[in-house]
């Protein structure tokens, strides 16, 4: 079996004169059509470097842009002068100047022996795929396309929304069914000979000639007329990414595109020396009759589909809550406004003694204090620093509170961050963490107030400092009230709290730590909260509203009585 | 944009043109080798003063990423700096003993050599003690990223400033000519950047690391800037607007993706904390030739006479570019 190659060249001629020259030397003849802007010296050179070879031979030369009939044309003249001139050609491989094979001649000829019968050709009904450049899918056979799309992309968009807008449609010749693909293909002699030689071909030139892109439909569609047996994949190796351009390969996947078991690669980066050494290098003298098809390894571009589609992932959606040099996302398009779930304690260190320590030991978190407070970041365990040199300082976090945010919970992913706050803090990334899906916030309203119930300060001065903290909470609760809110958000009166605390921290915690099937065994130590009711009424009797706590009575003591409800969790 | 603003926009472009255009003949043309430079080089742009320690290992840092040619301005170096320079192959040099802060820190000189040698060019425009770093730059060299980039008409490529330390007081470990410098400062803040957006010029303003944390942690907004576009292809009428942090026209300063997505970007490894470091100080104090009255300098002053540790337990001991990756300082995009 003889396989004859068709090159499409439009640049980097040292390379491609180096693949036709080693299919060449192996028997295989090959045909070359260089795009007919190439300069007349390059194109000399071209065939100068190549004149030793008979069975080389270059094609009629059209002038060929990008996503028109030229690149058709090119290639039917190319095919019709492979099958008259090498009648021993059973496929025909269109292959492009970028191309690279990957594995001996011989294998590929083995392999087309033993599927004498098959083409193999992308070919996909319009409505199946999913890679259309623009958007336009079934319109590229439907619509006319008279304005060039890649320098003249204003007219392009409005004639192609005019004729939308009129409901313009061409018809498609009765028995062509479109279909798409890639268009590197590799054809049996019987099927191309059948398109070339076909009798409605005027017609079907005619039509494709002003379909847009035809050379990812013209063989694509045709062959569905003629061919026995179509394999609808490409022997070429030829990834696109998100914008339709090819992905390149370099040096550095000489091992990737080795294992892959493809026959043909494109496009190879023209400068990547290694490879062009490494596949290029005098073939082993293995012939194809030595080869046994039975042993031959299909071709498993998988992993290399796995690495760019990866690359087309980081490039559309990006690393989630990752604020960099080259993605810095608006506002709601951040696509994760953080890289992972964290959780915040408003009230939670008011109420209880050493609250840090005790939601540490059950939960596998790291529990800062008070990150926000107004004189340094309190990281956990006292430290001034963080992960990733973050600081502690009040002045470098103020200046851009939201981004120490961020930096804080992408420098601790893979362990869940948890801190305090208060209306003592800093409240500048209220708005950022309500509508952070990411956030966990519990709210205990009203426990600003212990602290200032156990303070010394002048009553009067308590006072002011209660109205001001209350304020800010109100504020702060209008903003966890708002329909935007994404976090998942808890909010307790103090009074509803403590009277049965174990029920939501077990709720919290089961939250943060869903697979812990520990239970709750002990409460955290609340601290003394004798008088706190007569506190408020104070404050009530000095003009304030406290309004935030529940209800307290004013004698009696909620605390007398240990929450009942919440034994339960202890016996376990 | 509104017509206004282009108009300021246009104006204050043409205005850095007309300055770089006036401070031409400042520069003493000292070397030529301009007509060895090829069409598809890589050049890169760089003004400099007394480094002559350190110029070997720069020179052969970017011709090993294959690099074309260097054109250096010489700020009046006394220390064999012009002298070296003169005898590389691929080296066109300049000299000048005007002032560094009336040609806007080196920037005017640059912006007019860019103009006559980088058009059309992938340019680079780094100090001799920055090193670019890139996706993949141990296995690919540079004209295979600015190859790339031209295939998706991008025009500008962003690299933000990682300012590297070593761990011990600054001047402990003595720099040798041709060495490493990252050797000595091989350590790195990972994640403590702050970035804002600029409205008026859209670049990303990036301040932090170690500089910040150490030096400015009182007073975070006189931070240095970090935010770098190095990497340009140079067309007639584009200027640098503010060292290499801002560029005009301004939608070469959009290398950031806003939609969530990443776009490609590399990090220039900043060898500036290492030895001689108090020496420089002290001349750079004594010259006052640098930006914003030298306060950078007033703050190192402050604080190197007691020899601070920039190192701390959570500093990053530098790898590869991958780990830059891995860390998000900079980003592969979509390129594999």
């Amino acid at each position: 079996m003889t396989v004859g190659f068709i090159m499409m060249c439009h640049t980097a001629f040292h390379r491609a004169a180096q693949v036709a020259r080693h299919w060449a030397e192996q028997g295989a003849p090959v045909v070359i059509h260089v795009d007919a802007r190439v300069s007349k010296q390059d194109y000399a050179a071209l065939g100068r470097s190549l004149a030793d070879l008979d069975i080389i031979s270059f094609s009629t030369r059209y002038k060929c842009e990008w996503g028109t009939w030229s690149l058709v044309a090119a290639a039917q003249s190319a095919s019709e002068q492979m099958l008259a001139r090498h009648p021993e050609v059973q496929h025909v491989f269109l292959a492009s100047g970028a191309c690279l094979p990957l594995r001996p001649l011989a294998e590929l000829e083995a392999y087309l022996t033993a599927h004498a019968d098959t083409d193999f050709i992308e070919s996909v009904t319009t409505t199946e795929v999913g890679w259309t450049v623009g958007g336009i899918d079934m319109e590229r056979f439907t619509l006319r396309f008279p304005f060039s799309w890649k320098t003249r992309r204003r007219f392009f968009d409005a004639y192609v929304n005019l004729q939308r807008r009129f409901g313009f449609r061409r018809r498609i010749p009765d028995d062509i069914m479109p279909h798409l693909g890639s268009q590197w293909w590799c054809l049996s002699r019987q099927t191309l000979s059948a398109i070339l030689e076909d009798p409605e071909r005027p017609t079907y030139d005619r039509y494709f000639s002003r379909v847009w892109i035809p050379d990812e439909s013209y063989f694509q569609s045709l062959a569905r007329l003629h061919a026995r047996n179509i394999e609808s994949r490409s022997l070429t190796l030829s990834k696109f990414d998100v914008q339709g351009k090819p992905h390149i390969f370099y040096d550095d996947h000489l091992q990737l595109l080795r294992r892959s078991d493809c026959f043909v690669a494109r496009k190879i980066w023209p400068k990547a020396d290694k490879l062009y050494a490494t596949f290029l290098a005098s073939p082993s003298p293995r012939s194809e009759a030595m080869i046994d098809p039975e042993t031959l390894a299909e071709p498993n571009p998988s992993k290399i589909d796995r690495l760019f589609s990866k690359a087309v992932e980081r490039r559309t959606r990006g690393r989630p809550g990752l604020y960099m040099q080259s993605r810095f996302p608006k506002r709601d398009h951040e696509n994760g406004k953080t890289s992972a779930p964290y959780s915040i304690f408003q009230g939670f260190s008011d109420l209880f003694e050493n609250f840090e320590g005790w939601l540490a030991k059950y939960v596998g978190a790291r529990v800062h204090g008070h990150l926000f407070s107004p004189d340094r970041a309190a990281f956990a365990g006292g430290e001034t620093m963080f992960n990733g040199c973050l600081s502690d300082s009040a002045a470098l976090r103020d200046y851009n509170p939201r981004g120490f945010l961020t930096n804080l919970i992408w420098n601790g992913r893979g362990e869940r961050q948890c801190f305090m706050f208060s209306p003592r803090d800093t409240q500048e990334i209220n708005w950022f963490t309500a509508t952070d899906p990411n956030a966990q916030i519990s709210v205990i309203s009203g426990a600003w107030a212990v602290p200032l119930f156990h303070s010394k300060m002048a009553f009067s001065d308590i006072r002011r400092e209660a109205a001001r903290l209350q304020q800010i909470e109100i504020d702060q609760l209008n903003i966890l009230r708002s329909m935007f809110v994404k976090a998942r958000v808890r909010v307790w009166n103090m009074a509803d709290f403590i009277e049965n605390p174990m029920e939501p921290l077990q709720m919290i915690v089961d939250e943060i730590s869903p697979r812990a099937t520990r239970r709750l065994s002990e409460a955290p130590q609340m601290v003394d909260l004798t008088g706190f009711g007569q506190f408020l009424q104070s404050l009530k009797n000095q003009g304030m509203q406290p309004r935030l706590m529940g209800d307290f009575p004013v004698t009696g003591d909620l605390l007398q009585h240990p929450p009942r409800r919440g034994r339960s969790y202890m016996v376990k | 944009m509104g017509l206004k603003a282009a108009i300021r926009l246009r104006r204050e472009r043409r205005l850095r043109q007309w300055r770089a255009f006036r401070k031409r003949r400042q520069l003493k043309l000292v070397a030529d080798r301009t007509a060895a430079i090829r069409p598809s080089d890589v050049i890169v742009f760089c003004t400099l003063r007394n480094e002559r320690v350190r110029l070997p290992y720069f020179l052969r840092y970017y011709r090993d990423l294959r690099v074309g040619h260097f054109i250096f301005v010489d700020n009046g170096s006394d220390d064999g700096s012009r002298e070296y320079l003169t005898e590389q192959e691929d080296c066109t040099v300049f000299s000048t003993h005007a002032s560094y802060k009336a040609s806007a820190f080196g920037i005017d000189w640059l912006n007019h050599l860019l103009r006559i040698y980088g058009t059309g060019h992938w340019t680079l425009t780094v100090d001799p003690d920055e090193f670019f770093v890139y996706p993949f730059c141990d296995t690919r060299p540079i004209d295979a990223l600015t190859d790339w980039l031209d295939t998706y008409a991008i025009r500008s490529f962003p690299a933000m400033l990682i300012d590297m330390y070593p761990k011990g007081p600054i001047d402990a470990e003595p720099y040798r000519e041709g060495q490493n410098p990252f050797e000595i400062a091989s350590w790195f803040d990972a994640g403590n950047y702050m970035i804002s957006r600029n409205p008026k010029m859209h670049n990303l303003w990036i301040q932090g690391g170690p500089r910040a944390r150490v030096f400015f942690a009182g007073e975070p907004i006189a931070a240095p800037s970090l935010n770098k576009i190095p990497l340009v292809k140079w067309q007639r009428g584009y200027v640098f607007a503010s060292s290499t942090h801002m560029i005009l026209p301004r939608g070469l300063n959009m290398v950031y993706d806003a939609w969530g997505g990443e776009k490609p970007s590399g990090c220039l490894l900043h060898a500036k904390f290492l030895s001689p470091l108090s020496g420089k100080v002290a001349e750079e104090m004594e010259r006052r030739e640098h930006y914003a009255g030298s306060r950078e300098y007033e703050a190192y002053r402050a604080q190197l006479s007691h020899e601070p540790d920039l190192w701390t337990k959570w500093s990053e001991r530098y790898i590869n570019w991958r780990q830059l990756e891995i860390l998000g300082l900079m980003s592969k995009g979509n390129w594999a």
